[in-house]
C-alpha cells in the first residue's frame, strides 16, 4: 500500500549553497540535522525566525525517523524557482511505513503516546509538504520552505 | 551535556546552555527532580534562552518537569523563550499549558518571590 498527500511544485537547481545529507541513527543526529539545517537556511538568506521554523521542522522529522524507523537520512537541498530561493528538507527512512497518512496528519494522532503534533506541526511550519510511504519499504517526507 | 543547577536560597536555577539531545533533556529532568528534594527547593527556574529549538518533545518534557515539580510542592518558571522559538511553537500549535513563563531570569525570580513562601515564613 502506498499513498501521498499534498501537492509538490516543480522546483530545481541549487542556489550556491551545496546540498547536505545527515545520516540519522542516534538521537544526537537529530540535533546535528537541525543545526545544519539552520546554518544552511541562514546561508541562503532566510530570516532567523524562518531558520528556526525550518530547524524545528527538521527536528520533528528527524525524531520521527529515529523513533519509528530507527535509521534514515535528512537531506537539505537549496532550491530556486522563478527567481525565488528556498530550502527542501527530505526525510527518508526505510522503516515500516505509514499505513494511513491522512490519520498521521491529524492533530493528536500518535502511535507512540506522544502529543501527535509532529507531522501536522511540520506541515504548519513549512510551505509545502509531501509524504510518500510504502508499507515495509519506508517513508519519504519532502518539505519545502520559500524565502519571503 | 550536563545542565548546571545552582542553588540560590530556596530556589534552584537551571540554565540550559546549549542544544540538548533527548537523552540529555530526560537526564536533566531526573537530576532536577532529585535536587528539588535534596535542597527542599520552593521554586525552580529553568532558563531556556540558549535552546535553539523547542519542538514537540522538548515542549512535552518541559511541561512534564513543571508538573512533576508542582507535585513535589515547588513552583517552576520557564524563562527566556526566544522570540523565534515562541513563533515556531505557536505555528506548530505547541503550548506549555498552565506552566508559568517569564521574559527572563529577573522576572522569574520576581515571580517566585511573590508566589513562594520565604524561608523565614517556613
Amino acid at each position: 500500500m502506498s499513498g501521498s498527500a499534498n501537492s509538490n511544485s516543480n522546483s530545481s537547481g541549487p542556489s550556491g549553497s551545496p546540498e547536505q545529507g545527515v545520516p540519522l541513527i542516534t538521537e544526537a543526529d537529530i540535533v546535528e540535522a537541525r543545526q545544519k539545517g539552520r546554518a544552511l537556511a541562514l546561508g541562503i538568506g532566510f530570516s532567523p525566525g524562518d531558520a528556526t521554523l525550518i530547524a524545528t521542522a527538521i527536528s520533528e522529522l528527524a525524531r520521527n525517523i529515529v523513533t519509528y524507523a530507527k535509521r534514515g537520512e535528512i537531506r537539505l537541498i537549496p532550491i530556486e524557482l522563478n527567481g525565488k530561493q528556498g530550502l527542501t528538507v527530505v526525510a527518508k527512512d526505510e522503516g515500516v511505513g505509514i499505513p494511513d497518512i491522512r490519520q498521521a496528519l491529524q492533530d493528536g494522532y500518535s502511535t507512540a503516546g506522544r502529543l501527535g503534533l509532529g507531522l501536522p506541526g511540520v506541515k504548519r511550519l513549512m510551505d509545502e509538504m509531501e509524504i510518500v510511504s510504502e508499507i515495509g519499504v519506508g517513508t519519504t517526507v519532502t518539505a519545502k520552505k520559500w524565502k519571503t | 551535556m550536563e545542565v548546571p543547577i545552582l542553588k540560590q536560597g530556596a530556589y534552584l536555577i537551571a540554565s540550559i546552555q546549549a542544544a540538548l539531545s533527548d537523552t540529555d533533556l530526560l537526564h536533566f529532568r531526573d537530576v532536577l527532580m532529585k535536587r528539588v528534594g535534596q535542597y527542599r527547593a520552593r521554586g525552580v527556574i529553568v532558563d531556556v534562552a540558549a535552546l535553539d529549538v523547542m519542538d514537540s518533545f522538548g515542549t512535552r518534557v518541559l511541561g512534564d518537569i513543571a508538573r512533576m515539580i508542582s507535585l513535589r510542592g515547588a513552583k517552576t518558571v520557564i524563562v527566556g523563550i526566544q522570540p523565534e522559538v515562541a513563533m515556531a511553537m505557536v505555528q506548530m500549535g505547541l503550548t506549555l499549558g498552565a506552566v508559568t513563563t517569564t521574559l527572563d531570569l529577573e522576572e522569574g525570580l520576581a515571580y517566585l518571590d511573590e508566589n513562594t513562601k520565604s524561608p523565614a515564613e517556613r
